[in-house]
This record gives C-alpha cells, sequence and structure tokens, in this order.
C-alpha cells in the first residue's frame, strides 16, 4: 500500500493538501472522507485518525495528522521544487511565519463565514443572526485586509516572487468565503491580482479541480436529523 | 546590532523563545515589551533584527522564531529532529496546539487580570467554558500526544514541549494547577523542566508566577485609556 490521503475537499486544508500533492506529481491513493455524511465520525476512520478530522496521511505504518505537517511531510519526502518551502533561511522563516500567523485568523474566520452565512442556516436549519453574520464578515474583512498589508505588501505571492506553501494555504482558505457567496476579491484589486497568479502557478484544470465541492456547497440539500444530531457537536466547537 | 529579541516573559510564546535562545547560549538582546500595558499589537510578538547593512525582516510568531533559531545556531538535532518523521511528528503537534492550546490558554490571564485591571469582567458562563477546553485538550495531550512516552512527539524533548510547557505555565500561574490529578502530565512537566535547567525555568516563569500577587499588591504596569477599546474587544471575543 502507498500513500494514502484522507481528504475531503470540502475542507480548506484538504485542499491544500490535494492540490500539493496533485501538483508535484505525488502519486497516492485519495480515501474520500465525506464530512457533511459524518463519515470522520465513523469507527473505520477512527482507526486511521482517532482525533477524527481530515486531512490525514498514511504512509505504509506512518499515519500524520495536521495539513501544515503533511505538507511539509510530502515535500520533504518527494523532494519538490525548492519554490514551495525555500532552502533560504529567511524565505522559509517567512513561510513558516505565514502558516503559524493563519491558523487562528484567516483559517478561523473563513471557516467562520462559510458557516454563518451558508452551511448552519442552509445545511444544518439553524438560524444564524444578522448581528452574528455581520460580525464574522467584519472579522473576515480585518483579516483580509491584514492579509493585503502585512504579508501581500507589493510582493507577486506572500513571500516573494514565486508562489509557496503559504499562498497555496491562503489560496484554498479564501475559497471558503467565495464558496458561500462572500465577494472576497471585490474592491480588492491587490488581492485579485495575486489569487490570478496563485490560480495560473496551480494550474487551472487543477484549482478548478479541487474547488469543485467548496463552489457547490451552498446548494447541499438539507442535512437529515439523525447527520445533524452527529455533527452539531463537533461543529459548534470548530467554530467557535 | 546583533539578534534582538523584543519579549515579555507574561507571554507564553514569549518565555518559549526566551528559554530557547538561553539553553541554547544564542546571544541576544532583549528588548522587554510589556504587554499588560495595551494590546499585543502584531509588531511586539517577538522582534528580531539583523545586524545593520543586511536585510533587516522582522519575524513575529514564536514557532517561526524557534525554527529559525535553531538552524541558523545549528542547535542540537533533538529540538528540531531531522528525521523526516520525527520533525514531521513536531510540526504535528505545533498544527494542533495553535487550533486547541494557543488562544485557550491564554484566557486565564485576561479573566484574571487583564479584565480587571480595566475595571471588565468575563461571565462566570465563559470561564467555566474555557475551564472544560482546557480540560478537553489537557486530555488530548495526554493521550493523543503524550501517551506513555517521555516527551510529547517521542523520548526526546523538541521545540514542541516547551511550546507546550510555557502555554500550560499560564493557567498554572493563574491558579488553576491543572497538574494536580494528572500524574502523567505532571511527570512530563518534571523532565522538561529537568532538561531545561531549574534555574532558566525559574527566571523566565518568576514574573508570571508573581502575577496575582502583583495584581492584589496594585504593582502591576496600568494600560492607558487608548488601550481599553481593543482590550475589550478581545475580551468580547472570549468564546
Amino acid at each position: 500500500m502507498g500513500l494514502e490521503l484522507y481528504l475531503d475537499l470540502l475542507s480548506q486544508p484538504c485542499r491544500a493538501v490535494y492540490i500539493f500533492a496533485r501538483k508535484n506529481g505525488i502519486p497516492f491513493e485519495l480515501r474520500t472522507v465525506e464530512l457533511l455524511k459524518g463519515q470522520h465520525l465513523s469507527d473505520a476512520f477512527a482507526q486511521v485518525n482517532p482525533m477524527k478530522k481530515v486531512p490525514a496521511l498514511k504512509d505504509g505504518d506512518f499515519t500524520l495528522t495536521e495539513s501544515v505537517a503533511i505538507l511539509l511531510y510530502l515535500m520533504r519526502k518527494y523532494k519538490v521544487p525548492d519554490y514551495w518551502y525555500p532552502q533560504d533561511l529567511q524565505a522559509c522563516a517567512r513561510v513558516d511565519e505565514y502558516l503559524a500567523w493563519q491558523h487562528t485568523t484567516l483559517r478561523r474566520n473563513c471557516l467562520r463565514a462559510l458557516w454563518h452565512k451558508v452551511m448552519l442556516p442552509v445545511f444544518l436549519g439553524e438560524p444564524v443572526s444578522p448581528q452574528m453574520l455581520a460580525a464574522t464578515l467584519a472579522e473576515l474583512d480585518e483579516t483580509l485586509q491584514l492579509l493585503e498589508d502585512k504579508f501581500l505588501q507589493n510582493k507577486a505571492f506572500l513571500i516573494g516572487s514565486h508562489i509557496s506553501l503559504a499562498d497555496l494555504v491562503a489560496i484554498t482558505e479564501l475559497m471558503h468565503p467565495v464558496g458561500a457567496g462572500c465577494q472576497v476579491f471585490e474592491g480588492r484589486p491587490k488581492l485579485a491580482a495575486w489569487r490570478q497568479r496563485v490560480e495560473a502557478a496551480v494550474g487551472e484544470d487543477l484549482f478548478q479541480e479541487a474547488h469543485k465541492v467548496i463552489l457547490k456547497v451552498k446548494d447541499s440539500p438539507p442535512a437529515d436529523p439523525t447527520i445533524k444530531q452527529k455533527l452539531m457537536p463537533g461543529l459548534l466547537a470548530m467554530i467557535r | 546590532m546583533g539578534l534582538e529579541l523584543y519579549l515579555d516573559l507574561m507571554s507564553q510564546p514569549s518565555r518559549a523563545v526566551y528559554i530557547f535562545a538561553k539553553k541554547n547560549g544564542i546571544p541576544f538582546e532583549l528588548r522587554t515589551v510589556e504587554v499588560l500595558k495595551g494590546p499585543l499589537h502584531p509588531q511586539t510578538k517577538g522582534y528580531w533584527k539583523r545586524r545593520q547593512g543586511d536585510i533587516c525582516p522582522v519575524l513575529h510568531r514564536d514557532v517561526a522564531i524557534l525554527i529559525y533559531l535553531s538552524i541558523k545556531y545549528q542547535t542540537a538535532d533533538y529540538w528540531y529532529p531531522p528525521d523526516l518523521q520525527a520533525r514531521a511528528r513536531v510540526h504535528e503537534y505545533l498544527g494542533w496546539h495553535a487550533d486547541c492550546i494557543r488562544g485557550t490558554f491564554g484566557v486565564s490571564l485576561w479573566t484574571q487580570v487583564m479584565a480587571p485591571l480595566i475595571g471588565a469582567q468575563v461571565p462566570e458562563e465563559k470561564v467555566k467554558r474555557n475551564r472544560a477546553i482546557m480540560d478537553q485538550a489537557l486530555q488530548q495531550l495526554e493521550d493523543k500526544f503524550l501517551g506513555d512516552r517521555a516527551f510529547l512527539t517521542g523520548q526526546q524533548l523538541t521545540l514542541a514541549d516547551l511550546m507546550a510547557l510555557e502555554e500550560l505555565m499560564q493557567p498554572v500561574a493563574l491558579g488553576y494547577d491543572l497538574f494536580e490529578g494528572r500524574p502523567r502530565l505532571a511527570a512530563w512537566r518534571g523532565r522538561v523542566e529537568a532538561f531545561l535547567g531549574a534555574e532558566l525555568c525559574q527566571e523566565a516563569h518568576s514574573p508570571i508566577l508573581s502575577i496575582l500577587e502583583q495584581a492584589v499588591k496594585k504593582t502591576l504596569p496600568v494600560p492607558p485609556p487608548e488601550a481599553y477599546p481593543n482590550m475589550l474587544l478581545r475580551i468580547a471575543k472570549i468564546p
């Protein structure tokens, strides 16, 4: 059994791992874990990852969780081009810095934007107050500003003149609110131009394929009550 | 001008960077920042500058700083092991730590010191919820990471243990002895502190360990009024 990647393209970090593996021609078996069907909560998946989260990687006997750890593992094992995580100490520190920052900021706000705007009301039938939604979208806005001002600035990519893991992780995050119908790039020409560059660097076809699921998520049929009950506790913790 | 580290030993990530630099004999100028004087402006969370004439990047984020220092100053392998799987385990811990430890374990400073300093109060419900979330995280820390190993990612101490210890010390300093009733975790703490050295731990931990006393004696630096709105916002964001 070769490399297995347990993913659901609904999830931002899964998209980053998927794109990275595909773009770098890393051979793997895709094991889809459908979050909206609660498959991550199954006993079978718990054998792979007792924390019941995706993405997860299985390489022979070695199981790994956490998307950044997975990306860095793949990068080192498969000796991908240097630009993803540069050898240069300072450039690489910048990638680390971005990856550390985004956890509690962009990642969290993109997730909340999707759930508050679409998934809670539409998929779970749980209304979200206009105030709550407005607050979430305002926080997202603030984070986008920080992304532009602190990280992107006037560079072509987040770290410099070439795409890196930072850009891949960032773009897959931003597609979450895009999937929810938020106009993330409107009125943000710098960010919009960066998005085009990242998509071009990844490859349009691969980018579209990786984002098929999130771009259709608004059309998800409502969850049935059993699923809803299973998913709620974990979800509420996740979007706290 | 060599390496400058802008730190506040009241802050968990600052302590991790401080201990790491001291333990590894990395020469630096300490630039003390007083977190209590205002909200954590992104700029103040652990700065460093290169020598004049070099490019002057400023690095934020404890993890980035620790990794940078470990590579640049070629610290012993165990901190950030070169082995593919061992290093992956460190990153795996750090990813989980960012989601489940960071933020959560810093709440008690806000509820018990920062909020009262500006005459605000964190609702009891939030305090209880934070405690429950911490307890859950500690259970996962013990079960998934520590298990029956000596350290969080294996039999050797790594950056993961240092980051974890400093976060866990925060609620301890604020009156929640989370090591009590958790013998596995207490033993792990003992091992980490023994490894780092009692004196260095004492030095790095004594400011935060005296914070409640300072609060009672009213000897803490008082945040200026301009800082209040951001602080209140931060308090409101506590889940």
